[in-house]
Formats: C-alpha cells, sequence, structure tokens
C-alpha cells in the first residue's frame, strides 16, 4: 500500500487559516489501512479544527467526506454537485489523491494532510515499512524477492557494501542489510551461487529518472 | 457502600477503556465538556489484556491535539483503579473537578458567546 | 604478469615487488599546500598516494583536483571515485578529465552513505554502484567506449582497483565478492584495516582456494592507531571494522604517551607478520591525519627503500 503519515495540525493551520468552509475528504483505500487518513482520521481532524477556530473567534464550517478513492474519477465525482461550496479542500489522501482532488476540481483550492512516505507493507500494526520504489523494470525475479533499490541505503544492485554488519545497515541499526537478506534467501532457495553474476548497469529511464511515468494500456482501453 | 462524589460528572459506561476513541473525546469538549477523565482497570488487570494501555495511549493523543488547538490538555487526564476500589473512584472524582475547577470552563464557552454577541 | 597502463603502481607490481601505497584526504578549503605538503613527507616512501574523495561523505576538496596537485609535483596519484555524487555522466566525464592530466590509477568505491557526513539531508546518486564502476572504466579503458557506446578519443588509460573488506558480514560472501569485483575486471584490491590477522588470513587463504590472488594484486590496508581511544572508536563505531580485544587490551595497557608509538609498533608487526602470507602483494598504510609516521612505517616493516627506475 502506500503509506502516509498525519500532518502536525500546526501545520494544516496554517493552510487553512483563512478559508470559511472546508472540506475534509479521506480515502478509503491505503491512507485508511495505515490509520492516516480514513474516515476516523478525517473526524479527529475536523473536531480539531472545528475547537481551534471557534477557540479563536472565527466561524468556519468544517464537512467531513470519505470517499472510496481519491484516484479515481469515479469516486471524485461524488463531490462535483457540492465542491462549489467550499473555499478550499483538505485532503487526506496521498499524494496521488490529492492531486487528482486539485486537477478535477481545479478552482477550488486543494491541501495535503497527510505527507505520503512509501509503498510498503504493514510488518505489523503500527509498523510500516518500504518495499518499493516502482523503478518500472522489477528485479526480484533476479534479487531472491527482496528488493535492493528500495530496501538497500545505496540501492546497490551488487551489494552488499562493506558496512553491513551482523545483518543489519551501517546507516542504522534497526534497519536490515538488503544484500544479507538476499543472500539469506539465495541459500535457502539453493540458489547462492547467482550471487556471483554481476547485475548489469540499470536502465533508469523507466525510473523517476525518466520523467513523469505513464501507463498506457490499448487492450484495456474503453 | 455509599460514598458521594461530585454531580458535576456524567459518567458513561464503556465495556473497556480500549474502546475510548480519541474523537470521543474531542466530541465532549466540542459540546462543552470542561474536563474529561477516563477510568480504567489497574494496568495489567486489564480482563482484554491491553485495553487501559491503548486508552492511555489515545488520553495522551488526545492531550496533545488539544494542546495545539489551545484548548488544554491538562482537561484530559486518564486513571486507573481497581473495579471494586470505590472509595477511589470518588477520591478520583474529586480530584479530577479540582483540577478543572483551577483550570476554568472550556474557553470554548465563552468563544461560542462571543461570537453569539 | 604483464602491464596493460603506463601505471607506474603496476609496474612494480608486475615486476613482483611488494608495493606500497598511501592515502590522504584533501583539506575542507582550496589550500593546495595541505595535501602537497603532506605528499611531500611521504613520497620517497610509498610508490603511488591515493586521494579520497569525500571521506565519510564530508565535503572536501575534490580528489580529482588533488591528484592533479600530485602528478604536477612528480607523486603518482590514485584517483578514488565514488558513485555517491555522481551519475554516469558525471563519472565518466571526470574519468577523462583524470586521464587528460595522465592519472593512471584509480579506485572504484560506492562511498559511505551521506547520512555520515556534513549533508545529511542531501541526496545521493547511486546510478551504478562500486562493481559496475570498475566494469565502466574497463570498457572505456580497454575497448576505448562510453557507456553508451560512442567511441572515446584517447581512452583513458587506469589501472583499476577497488576496496575489499574481508571483515564485513556476512563473512562468506567476502570471497565471492571479491571474486565478483575480479570479473568485473578490477586489477588491484586494496583493504579494509586489518587487525584481525586471522580473520585477514583465511580470507586470504579461501581467496587462493579460488586461484583469486594470481588474478588481482591484492594490498594489505593498515592503519597505526594514535591512542586506545582511538582502537576502541573504531572497534565500536565505525561500520565494517573488526578490531579484537585484544588489540584494544594492548593499547589501553601502556601509558597514554606511550599509545602512539605502541600503535605504530602493532602496524608494523602486522606488515612483517602479512608480508609471509601468499597473495599479498603489498602495504596500503592510511596513517589517518598522521602522515608523518608513514615513513617509520614503511622502513621499520622492511619496505624501504622503494624500487628506483620505474616510472610512468
Amino acid at each position: 500500500m502506500i503509506v502516509a503519515e498525519k500532518k502536525p495540525i500546526e501545520e494544516i493551520i496554517d493552510y487553512v487559516k483563512d478559508f470559511q468552509k472546508l472540506l475534509i475528504a479521506g480515502c478509503n483505500e491505503c491512507v485508511t489501512v495505515c490509520e492516516a487518513g480514513g474516515k476516523k482520521e478525517v473526524g479527529i481532524l475536523a473536531s480539531a479544527l472545528r475547537m481551534y477556530f471557534m477557540n479563536e473567534g472565527k466561524k468556519v464550517e468544517i464537512d467531513e467526506v470519505t470517499l472510496e478513492r481519491q484516484c479515481d474519477h469515479e469516486y471524485l465525482e461524488e463531490i462535483r454537485d457540492r465542491i462549489d461550496q467550499y473555499d478550499a479542500v483538505l485532503s487526506l489522501a496521498c499524494g496521488v489523491g490529492v492531486q487528482f482532488m486539485a486537477e478535477k476540481y481545479f478552482s477550488t483550492p486543494v491541501f495535503p494532510g497527510v505527507n505520503t512516505c512509501f509503498m510498503g507493507a504493514a510488518e505489523e500494526r503500527g509498523v510500516w515499512s518500504e518495499r518499493c520504489q516502482g523503478c518500472g523494470q522489477c528485479i526480484l525475479g533476479k534479487t531472491a524477492g527482496i528488493c535492493p533499490i528500495s530496501r538497500c541505503a545505496k540501492r546497490l544492485l551488487n551489494g552488499p557494501c562493506g558496512g553491513s554488519t551482523k545483518g543489519k545497515c551501517e546507516i542504522n541499526k534497526d534497519l536490515d542489510c538488503a544484500w544479507q537478506l538476499i543472500i539469506d534467501r539465495l541459500k535457502e532457495l539453493d540458489r547462492f551461487d547467482e550471487y556471483e553474476q554481476i547485475m548489469p548497469i540499470k536502465d533508469w529511464s523507466t525510473e523517476r529518472a525518466g520523467g513523469p511515468r505513464k501507463v498506457v494500456r490499448e487492450d484495456v482501453r474503453l | 457502600m455509599r460514598i458521594n462524589y461530585p454531580g458535576t460528572i456524567r459518567i458513561v459506561r464503556l465495556p473497556c477503556t480500549g474502546k475510548v476513541d480519541i474523537i470521543h473525546i474531542l466530541r465532549a469538549f466540542e459540546k462543552g465538556a470542561d474536563g474529561v477523565y477516563v477510568v480504567g482497570c489497574l494496568e495489567g488487570e486489564c480482563r482484554f489484556e491491553n485495553g487501559n494501555l491503548q486508552a492511555r495511549k489515545r488520553v495522551d493523543q488526545a492531550k496533545k491535539i488539544l494542546d495545539t488547538i489551545g484548548i488544554g490538555g491538562e482537561r484530559v487526564w486518564m486513571y486507573n483503579l481497581s473495579s471494586s476500589d470505590g472509595p477511589r473512584f470518588a477520591e478520583y472524582a474529586v480530584e479530577m473537578t479540582e483540577k478543572i475547577k483551577e483550570l476554568g470552563p472550556n474557553p470554548l464557552k465563552k468563544a461560542k458567546e462571543k461570537m453569539a454577541a | 604478469m604483464s602491464t596493460r597502463t603506463p601505471s607506474k603502481l603496476e609496474k612494480i607490481l608486475a615486476a613482483g615487488h611488494l608495493a606500497v601505497t598511501s592515502e590522504c584526504g584533501p583539506p575542507r578549503g582550496s589550500d593546495p599546500e595541505a595535501i602537497t605538503r603532506k605528499a611531500e613527507m611521504i613520497k620517497d616512501y610509498v610508490d603511488a598516494i591515493n586521494i579520497t574523495d569525500n571521506q565519510t561523505s564530508v565535503t572536501r576538496l575534490c580528489s580529482l583536483a588533488s591528484c592533479i596537485h600530485l602528478k604536477k609535483m612528480g607523486v603518482e596519484p590514485t584517483l578514488q571515485m565514488v558513485t555517491r555524487d555522481r551519475n554516469r555522466i558525471a563519472l565518466q566525464s571526470d574519468i577523462l578529465g583524470a586521464a587528460s592530466f595522465d592519472i593512471y590509477n584509480i579506485l572504484c568505491l560506492s562511498g559511505d552513505h551521506q547520512i555520515f557526513g556534513d549533508s545529511p539531508q542531501g541526496q545521493n546518486v547511486f546510478d551504478i554502484d562500486s562493481i559496475q564502476l570498475i566494469q565502466t572504466v574497463r570498457l572505456m579503458r580497454d575497448e576505448g567506449k562510453f557507456l553508451g557506446g560512442d567511441e572515446i578519443k584517447r581512452p583513458p588509460q587506469m589501472f583499476v582497483g577497488a576496496a575489499a573488506n574481508p571483515f564485513a558480514d556476512p563473512f562468506e560472501i567476502r570471497v565471492p565478492r571479491l571474486a565478483k569485483k575480479i570479473a568485473a575486471g578490477v586489477e588491484f584490491i586494496q583493504t579494509q584495516c586489518i587487525y584481525n590477522l586471522e580473520k585477514f588470513e583465511l580470507w586470504v587463504k579461501q581467496a587462493r582456494d579460488r586461484g583469486l590472488h594470481e588474478k588481482v594484486y591484492i594490498l594489505a590496508g593498515v592503519t597505526p592507531f594514535k591512542s586506545a581511544g582511538m582502537a576502541k572508536y573504531m572497534k565500536n563505531r565505525v561500520p565494517g571494522m573488526d578490531v579484537p580485544d585484544e588489540v584494544v587490551k594492548r593499547m589501553s595497557g601502556v601509558p597514554k604517551e606511550k599509545q602512539a608509538q605502541e600503535g605504530i609498533d602493532i602496524c608494523v608487526e602486522t606488515i612483517q607478520r602479512l608480508k609471509e602470507v601468499e597473495g599479498v602483494k603489498g602495504f596500503h598504510i592510511m596513517a589517518i591525519e598522521w602522515e608523518e609516521k608513514v615513513p617509520e612505517i614503511v622502513e621499520r616493516g622492511g619496505l624501504y627503500p622503494r624500487p628506483k627506475g620505474i616510472d610512468n
């Protein structure tokens, strides 16, 4: 999922302090699962902002909505008939949702309520960690199912570096050395000899380096 | 056992303090409560293992939010006691009431009056 | 072994001499004397001097310019190059820049993570890694081609080196990793500082078992301790460093004013012992901000005088 973290309320207040009518829009997908921007977080933020403005003697009306997804036209359309009532939208979706909202409702200011962090997994309740950087050319088949691009601090394709210590990364003792994980799993899969194959220089043009990316699927287009 | 405690307290019963959410605490203030306190079982004695510990975390988060928005985090507290300890319950009620009296009314009340005027 | 470049270091190794290299860290300023002064102290005692490339991610005068200063004073430089700060365009460009000054040695590294340095908030690049940098230099040199496939006019002539850390984890891949670097085209290796001699000897033995010692020149890395505090720091704080307890104890066991001498003694003893290890072809002496001690270490290590009459 896309993992996000709630922005500090102070920062959000700074964004929206000059508006009279606000819509706080949550998203039912990733940000709900990682407890940063779902219905519950919308409710808490709305309540906090209402109290803040009231205490400041400002009359600000705040409505709440949580959409199924903010990265799809279909669900974003659900608020079209009332979007004009609002001076601004505070979207608690990931950066994708915030932007899609901004694109769709061109004349309404849209602000982010979360910091979008990464694509990751829920290791345990309350702990999420990165697993993918969307490089556009997956190499997991060659690295025993563990991604050195997202999980090695130096994204080494031929690791580990000399800083790997007792299975941990040199930059942080709580961080697993991705290459230690790769090696352990290669052994488990009886493929340790593959370690000595040199991973060729990567074509990063399908990654961020190649500019904003787009997938076009003629077979599924209408 | 008949023990008196301040009549200004409104009790919301829950099966376990683990049910308390931040939004419940915030809503209480939004609706004009001057203070909120959560009374859970003793730590380590939760029937549902960690309900009271979860409650404490949520109380702490609510404190932070209330501090940020100018209502004051010291209006929310978490207490723990044994479920059969009636005298302690009354003691906490008195203590909490005194704390809140010292802090004065929920600032939103004044703000509301001003805005209405 | 025959030589493939004009590198003096390569010629000395090919002639069967034990090579001696050292290194200088460039200054955090633009005073060239900070480099030439250090080089002057050690130039008659070593065959080549590495210039580090913003080591530990602390911004310093660049390795390439420092190498040029050495070259101008007649000292053979080894250009250290990390892939942390430059993409393939900049790396190849700097290699050509170095080649235009007839710099004949390069050490290919990935580089410490920027979190350790003065710019922890900076971006890193890692377009390619150290093994791929080895491949890049070999491609440029041997085939006269850029990574993009175009021809290079007057290709670089560089003796290609890399680092190896026999002490990092997991130990079982330390020799396979050396093999990988050799397969990528590395010609000489400078190792991490050696304090755990048994472990180092085991690593070299495993390399010998695979015949790797005949495919690459291994220069054993040594660093003298200035104090017991430094030994403890290296043991506990520097990732990938293996300082056995008895070495720390030996340093702590002598009075403070004699610890520096003890550090030099340990270093000299290490050289004397490792000289006898088959597969060790020389030494890389990293006397961190203590360059003035290099002559003593080289002399007492029985590595002086350096071979004469071998030039580019």
